[in-house]
């Protein structure tokens, strides 16, 4: 059966959810080999492995932190002509993207992105797009060269599927751009012990209503009752009352959760650019005519600061 | 010392519009208003403040390839502030995808000359988020990208990237490809001052022999990847919505429990 190649996004060792989303996809078009560069690469490879990599390609070199985008590329380049994949899959975040794209052009290939569905077709993978902010969804192909294709987080379920994935080292040459652009320092951010946005089952979002960075509490307490992630409008992030990584829409994350609560968010179209695709949307909003209510599954008229923390008790209670 | 920048500025269907596809499955540029992406507004936004922070003599170019109503877009951009504008067009051009984007802007920028390349994080259509990288990696010089802070200074160019896990301070010599995001800072309006000077502003166009390209680069015929369907999304069913009469917040518990959330 053909190869695919998977790009890993971990964290030290740690792989991060959207890479399983990708295995799952992978093997719908061959058997997924994986890739996993810098600190802590090889101990990926369990976790890869109950979830279908039949190999794990890893190398750990400074380069990957100390520089950006290309190092990544000249690794990636060095598995596909090491593999010569049916297909190379890599997660929809900005770097992975970056990564994608630049591949695809060394190997003469056309790239897709933030693709939010696979399938093997005839002619190659058949790509799921949503787009103009989820008013049409798309399918297209790569009709030049190895697919090269970027999935959003959340487009496919986990699934265990035990395969070898025996670790093999990568060799990898670094090109000369790839110390092109220095990482002069990285400031981690603080992880709040919430889910991560993007892979979050529910999220509660908060916009210009919340009025105050303060009042955000109001919003988290919510969230923190349903083990949801928190976003925010953009007016929110822009008045400094949450942080960017938290923004959601066109220039912030897109999300698709199970359920999305928007509060105080009025559902202009760069904001539904981000969360359209959520399965169940509920609102509070105190202006009836808001067009997020277009959108909803349910929403109620009303303040926030009244709704939400009777909301918040009720589910505290019920959940006992 | 001098300093020349070339911002790439797109010029795309007006997103509170009802965006689109044409029978050939791209973007339907006829039935809805074009402007000048508004991310990109961003970019030309620093490069002007760029050359206002310079002792160098700073010369901004706007760069656009698109139809003939693309000019707009650069005549925004003159108006901002902008020196000059090169528009690429030819009508061979229909139906680019990313890669033969990246072509055309790469030949195009070298034939203006260059130090440095802005762009915008992202197009306001397309969204992919990948042209700038891909310039650069055309050009084979640095990219420095999805900046939300950037400065010029003595031939390095510095700024900061805010990713998921950390935010990072990068550098690197010029030449170099930048892109600034929306956090870059507000751009300015066009004065009417700025707006009367644009009309004396020169905007040279180039099309595909300029640039020594083939049709077969370029356009639907030229593209790695094709369209195979697009459909409208089925609008969502209406939900209820109800009004707080004093139980609201128990109503949504109550919903979100018949959902299985709770
Ligand atoms: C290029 C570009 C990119 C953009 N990208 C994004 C993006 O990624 N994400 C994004 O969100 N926006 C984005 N925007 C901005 C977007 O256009 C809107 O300005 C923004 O989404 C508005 O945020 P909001 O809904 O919080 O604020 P508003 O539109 O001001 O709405 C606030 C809402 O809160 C309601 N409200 C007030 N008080 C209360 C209360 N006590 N209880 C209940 N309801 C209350 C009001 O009725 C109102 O509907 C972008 C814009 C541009 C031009
Ligand atoms: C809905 C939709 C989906 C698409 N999906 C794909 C796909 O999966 N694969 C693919 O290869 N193509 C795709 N395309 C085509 C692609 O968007 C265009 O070729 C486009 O010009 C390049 O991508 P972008 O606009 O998304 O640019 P981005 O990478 O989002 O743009 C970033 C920056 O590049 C600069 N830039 C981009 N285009 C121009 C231009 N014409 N003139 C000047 N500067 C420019 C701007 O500074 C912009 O801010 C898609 C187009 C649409 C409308």
């Amino acid at each position: 059966m053909a190869e695919v190649l998977v790009y890993v996004d971990h964290v030290d060792g740690a792989v991060r959810k959207p890479t399983l989303e990708l295995l799952t996809l992978a093997r719908r078009l061959g058997d997924p080999v994986a890739v996993a560069l810098g600190a802590g690469a090889a101990d990926t490879a369990a976790t890869l492995a109950e979830h279908g990599a039949v190999r794990v390609l890893t190398h750990e070199a400074p380069e990957y932190a100390d520089y950006l985008v290309v190092p990544q590329v000249d690794a990636l380049q060095a598995a596909y002509e090491r593999v010569s994949p049916a297909a190379v899959l890599v997660s929809s975040s900005a770097d992975g993207k970056e990564i994608a794209a630049r591949l695809a052009l060394r190997i003469g290939s056309g790239v897709i992105t933030d693709a939010i569905d696979l399938e093997a077709g005839e002619k190659g993978p058949v790509a799921t797009q949503s787009v103009f902010a989820a008013a049409f969804t798309t399918t297209s192909r790569v009709s030049r060269g190895t697919p090269v294709i970027t999935v959003k987080p959340n487009s496919a379920s986990v699934e265990a599927a035990p395969a070898a994935g025996g670790v093999e080292a990568l060799e990898v040459v670094f090109s000369a751009q790839a110390s092109g652009t220095r990482v002069t320092s990285r400031t981690p951010r603080e992880s709040t012990g919430r889910p991560e946005l993007t892979e979050a089952a529910i999220v509660v979002s908060g916009g210009r209503g919340v009025n105050g960075a303060e009042n955000f509490a109001v919003i988290e307490a919510l969230a923190d009752s349903l083990g949801a992630a928190v976003g925010a409008s953009r007016a929110a992030v822009d008045a400094g009352w949450y942080p960017h990584t938290q923004q959601v829409g066109q220039t912030g994350k897109s999300v698709s959760p199970q359920l999305y609560i928007a509060a105080g968010i009025s559902g202009a179209i760069q904001h539904r650019a981000g969360m359209q695709t959520s399965k169940t949307i509920v609102a509070v909003n105190k202006d009836a005519e808001a067009p997020i209510f277009e959108l909803v599954d349910y929403g109620i008229v009303g303040d926030l600061f009244d709704v939400l923390p009777q909301l918040t008790e009720e589910i505290k209670t019920r959940k006992g | 010392m001098s300093l020349r920048i070339v911002v790439t500025v797109k010029y795309v269907p007006d997103a509170t519009g009802d965006r689109s596809f044409s029978d050939d499955l791209t973007v339907d540029r006829e039935d809805v208003d074009g402007l000048l992406s508004e991310l990109d507004e961003y970019a030309v936004e620093q490069a002007l403040q760029i050359s206002e922070n310079s002792d160098d003599d700073v010369e901004v170019t706007v760069l656009t390839v698109g139809p003939e109503d693309a000019k707009d877009a650069l005549r925004k951009a003159l108006s901002m502030g902008a020196d000059k504008a090169v528009h690429v067009e030819d009508d061979d051009l229909h139906g680019t995808d990313a890669m033969g984007t990246s072509l055309v802007l790469a030949k195009a920028v070298e034939k203006a000359g260059y130090d440095l390349v802005i762009s915008g994080m992202a197009s306001t259509d397309g969204v992919m988020g990948v042209v700038p990288a891909l310039v650069a990696e055309r050009l084979g010089v640095p990219q420095v990208t999805l900046l939300s802070e950037v400065s010029v200074e003595d031939g390095t160019v510095r700024g900061r990237r805010d990713g998921d896990a950390a935010s990072e301070r990068l550098e690197a010599s010029l030449p170099a490809v930048v892109s600034v995001t929306d956090q870059s800072g507000e751009a300015r309006y066009p004065s009417f001052k700025g707006i009367m000077a644009a009309k004396k502003k020169p905007v040279v166009s180039w099309d595909l022999s300029d640039l020594d390209l083939d049709a077969d680069e370029v356009g639907l015929a030229g593209a790695w990847t094709v369209v195979d369907s697009a459909l409208e999304r089925p609008a969502r069913t209406a939900g209820t919505v109800v009004k707080d009469e004093g139980e609201g917040g128990r109503q949504l518990a109550e919903f979100l429990a018949g959902q299985k959330f709770v």
